[in-house]
């Protein structure tokens, strides 16, 4: 299919383009940015007057759910969710039921996303069996059924042994690992930062200690073995100024936060509201400014969702028996941009959107491996269309996801995806018959 | 007996009436005592326990917690103790209150007492009769008779540390 | 967000907490108990306040004590009680929560006192029953997780302002496992709200919370040092819990450290109040000469608790949601 998208503003940050120009896609691949590749015909016309158009967003953790946990959401509503969001690549994390550590499990999951025709799904293998820290899974064979790396998921390895050994066993093959700085034991149990505000609240804290602990023995890890590794969901202000020194030493690694920690902290917990029941937990302004400032200087290398649907019955409870989690996918892009009017209101610097939307496209696609998040000539085409300025408020009946959960439910929110391409072919249209 | 205007009404000259009233329906009585409602009945109460000689069996009540209009208004900010140290069982209690108007103070009053004994005999004493009763409740000693436009309330206050009383319209 | 104790009018809807209770209310509640302790002693101990409406004790934590003098104050104001025990655990898949509440409002709840073992449990309650409009049904909570025991808090004021009746002079030091405490959260915001100038907490650093001085309180790790000169002192119990965690090593040498001893009670003021909210660990967190001796009022603590529950309870079912 010819598809002409005509008269947006094309920002690719990959090529630090922001500018008025068009793009055009023949057979699944980008044939020409500004001007019409020889002898163009075009099949369909898109006009994205007044928007946006982008590389399509590439969400470093999205939990889609399948297989097993089917009943607080599943690939198809989910996969749906990913492609109104406007994301046209994803990785999730393999702790699925059961658990992704068999190329089997890996290879059917993949099939069944590639038959929607939606977002490209990259999973992340389990690093041991069962997630459980003690066997190594079988990489090799992983990798080769469709994994880009492997990972814990929340499972923290406890036995330091056996962590080294698997940092050893992917360095042997230039595997990434991707894993929570979260120590096994410290802050077990804990819902909330560890803080005034969870002694006041009477909620169990997870102090900062256990995410700087564990970035210490994973450095040292790091150091022994040269393995890479991505640290997934900084939280803290200390563990950025870890990851920042250990940069500058050299270490092969790089890091994400969640982007509902760009914007909130643990005030916004409020009367125990667990929608704001999350894992690793809002921390204080402070941490939260560091994720800011990490974000501009690139101590952090990108923005994800960890998109993590949770369902009624998990959620009006309690605030310490809450499940944590908040849907994510429909609001990264909305996320992102939040982040770019707040920087720009307080920066007076340029290109704050291309910027933010790096951090979630072309930064993202770097740090996984894939040759995606970018609209050189000759890409895979996945492009998003959006409005900037529209608003939005968020409601459950706004999102196609089964995750209903968001601490910013009923607020407003600016951008809003008009088209969602995914290898040429249009995956979602807002204004489609 | 006829209706003053309630902008005439002398509190003191009252009192001094009210007092001959009492003295006299009180006298022989079984083991008198008065009760007075908070607040210008408590203090009309006091005066005339310190003027009868009976201020050991003087005591006060709050009828907050037995009001009818509990699930219209709630409770009130500013609920006082009821404070009754005598036997109630067998005394002839004289209640005692300021203003006399739907008798419903007097309901929930006597609910009271009873919840602290069985008195042999409840006696009601006010300055001023406003009428207008809601319920079948008549005063036994009572130094005016009025009548006050609607929407106001007829109020005791006192002056000099309870040695003057005035009555306002509000 | 809006205080979800308060109703639009600013009048009290539900009791969740001490924190953010206006003064005045507090002020009200302790003078409304001061008239109910009178009812206690005299021959007919009920006033019809409550009368045909119904409270229901939902206790998803086990205590005989509180459910008691809650349902002794309910009896009181002429209301009817009915109590329920329902053991809380996460193996056992029963009725949630808030469809355990939908299931007693559908049965004419008037109002739910609510012990939880999860902070934050009755915000969730409070908040349901605003979401379904049903305004007419109030919560008092009866302690939920570490984070709240409100009506012991006003009890505790109640206590203090009878014997020292002004607080703007006092030093009140609060020892013991105040990390788990919710009696202590519920003292120390009601303490500030009423103007107490110094307060006090005095434990080991295993149960000393983090930010206790963002709430304006000093602590003391040494007792003989955090006794000097205070006027009340609040002994909180130890649970049998803390040595399993590995915050004590044993009951023995915590009361060698923190034991309220009469050695130690010479240290206050002469004049200086002993108050424990109860059950006591007698030779564990108080000496028995203390517990039993002239400067302790625990016993009136009790008497005033049931007053001080029958002014929450009639001040919120008088209240028009």
């Amino acid at each position: 299919m010819k598809l002409h998208i005509k008269n947006g503003r094309l920002i690719d940050p990959a090529n630090k383009i922001d500018a008025q120009q068009d793009l055009f896609i023949v057979d699944g691949k980008v044939a020409g940015v500004g001007a019409a590749p020889a002898g163009f015909s075009a099949d369909r016309i898109i006009d994205a007057s007044g928007q946006v158009v982008a590389p399509g967003l590439v969400d470093l953790s999205a939990r889609l759910r399948e297989p097993g946990f089917e009943y607080k959401a599943t690939l198809k509503s989910e996969m749906q969710a990913a492609v109104q969001g406007g994301v046209t690549s994803l990785v999730c994390p393999p702790d699925t039921d059961p658990i992704l550590d068999e190329p089997g499990l890996v290879e059917m999951l993949k099939h069944r996303a590639s038959k929607l025709n939606q977002a490209h799904v990259h999973p992340l293998g389990a690093l041991t069996m069962s997630l459980k820290g003690e066997a190594l899974t079988e990489m090799a064979e992983l990798t080769e059924a469709g994994c880009i790396g492997f990972s814990q998921a929340e499972v923290p390895v406890t036995d330091t042994t056996v962590l080294q050994r698997a940092l050893q066993y992917a360095k042997t093959f230039g595997y990434t690992v991707w894993l929570r700085p979260q120590d096994a034991y410290i802050g077990r149990g804990g819902v909330a930062h560890s803080g005034p505000l969870a002694s006041r609240l009477g909620l169990s804290g997870v102090p900062v200690m256990a995410e700087t602990i564990a970035l210490h023995t994973i450095f040292e890890l790091m150091r022994a073995t040269g393995a890479r590794v991505h640290l997934c969901r900084l939280s803290s202000a200390a563990g950025i100024e870890l990851v920042r020194a250990a940069k500058a030493e050299g270490l092969p690694l790089t890091c994400d936060v969640g982007v509902h920690h760009v914007h909130l902290t643990d005030a916004d917990i409020n009367f125990f509201d667990s929608n704001a029941r999350v894992d690793p937990p809002f921390r204080s302004q402070r941490d939260r400014d560091a994720i800011r400032a990490g974000l501009l200087d690139g101590a952090i290398d990108a923005m994800c969702s960890d998109h993590t649907p949770v369902d009624d019955d998990e959620k009006l409870l309690p605030f310490g028996e809450a499940s944590p989690g908040a849907t994510g996918l429909e609001l990264l892009l909305s996320l992102a941009i939040k982040w770019a009017d707040d920087y720009a209101a307080q920066h007076a610097e340029a290109a704050p959107l291309q910027r933010a939307l790096a951090r979630v496209t072309s930064d993202a696609a770097r740090v996984a491996g894939l040759d995606a998040g970018k609209l050189s000539v000759g890409c895979v085409a996945d492009v998003v269309i959006f409005d900037p300025a529209a608003r939005w408020t968020l409601e459950p009946s706004a999102l196609a996801s089964q995750g209903k959960h968001s601490p910013f439910m009923g607020y407003e929110l600016a951008g809003q995806v008009q088209a969602t391409i995914v290898a040429g072919h249009v995956a979602y249209e807002r204004n489609a018959r | 007996m006829s209706h003053i205007d309630p902008q005439n009404l002398d509190a003191e000259a009252l009192y001094a009436s009210l007092l001959e009233q009492v003295k006299a329906g009180l006298s022989g009585a079984h083991e008198p005592a008065i009760v007075g409602i908070h607040s210008g009945g408590a203090w009309i109460a006091e005066r005339l326990a310190k003027d009868l000689g009976l201020e050991s069996r003087c005591g006060v009540l709050d009828v907050s917690f037995y009001r009818d209009d509990y699930a219209n208004k709630g409770l009130p900010m500013d609920v006082k103790p009821t404070d009754i140290k005598f036997e109630v069982g067998g005394a002839t209690i004289l209640l005692v209150d300021d203003v006399l108007y739907t008798g419903r103070t007097t309901r929930a009053a006597m609910n009271e007492l009873f919840d602290y004994g069985r008195p042999a005999r409840i006696m009601l004493a006010a300055l001023v009769d406003r009428g207008e009763r809601q319920l079948p409740v008549a005063a036994d000693f009572v130094a005016a008779h009025t009548r006050c436009a609607p929407g106001t309330a007829l109020r005791l206050k006192q002056e000099d540390e309870g040695r003057r009383f005035t009555l306002t319209i509000e | 967000m809006l205080n979800p104790q308060l109703n639009k009018h600013g009048e009290l809807q539900h009791l969740l907490s001490t924190e953010g209770l206006p003064k005045a209310i507090i002020n009200q509640i302790l003078d409304t108990a001061s008239s109910f302790v009178s009812v206690s002693d005299r021959e007919v101990k009920k006033v019809p306040l409550m009368r045909g409406k119904s409270v229901f004790n939902l206790f998803f934590e086990n205590s005989t004590r509180t459910r008691t003098t809650f349902e002794i104050a309910s009896k009181r104001l002429s209301a009817d009680v009915i109590n329920l025990n329902i053991q809380a655990s996460s193996t056992t898949k029963g009725e949630s929560l808030l469809d355990t509440i939908d299931n007693l409002a559908a049965m004419h709840a008037d109002m739910f006192v609510v012990r939880h073992s999860q902070s934050g449990a009755p915000y969730l309650i409070a908040k349901h029953l605003h979401d379904t409009k049903q305004n007419h049904v109030h919560v008092v909570n009866a302690g939920d997780g570490r984070h709240a025991h409100p009506t012991q808090g006003l009890l505790d004021m109640y206590t203090i302002r009878h014997y020292k009746k002004d607080f703007s002079n006092l030093t009140v030091a609060i020892v013991g496992d105040i990390l788990h405490s919710r009696v202590a959260r519920s003292d120390i915001h009601a303490l500030t709200t009423l103007g107490v100038p110094e307060i006090r907490a005095i434990g080991p650093h295993t149960l000393l919370p983090g930010g206790l001085e963002q709430l304006g309180v000093r602590t003391f790790t040494n007792m003989d040092e955090g006794l000097k000169g205070v006027d009340v002192i609040i002994m909180l119990r130890l649970q049998n819990e803390r040595m399993n965690g590995a915050l004590l090593p044993s009951s023995g040498e915590y009361f060698k450290a923190y034991g309220l001893t009469p050695e130690r009670l010479a240290l206050a003021k002469p004049d200086a109040i002993v108050m424990h909210p109860g059950p006591m660990n007698r030779g564990v967190e108080i000496d028995s000469a203390v517990a039993d001796g002239p400067q302790a009022v625990i016993l009136s603590q009790v008497t005033f608790g049931i007053a001080v529950r029958m002014a929450v309870m009639s001040i919120l079912a008088g209240t028009q949601g």
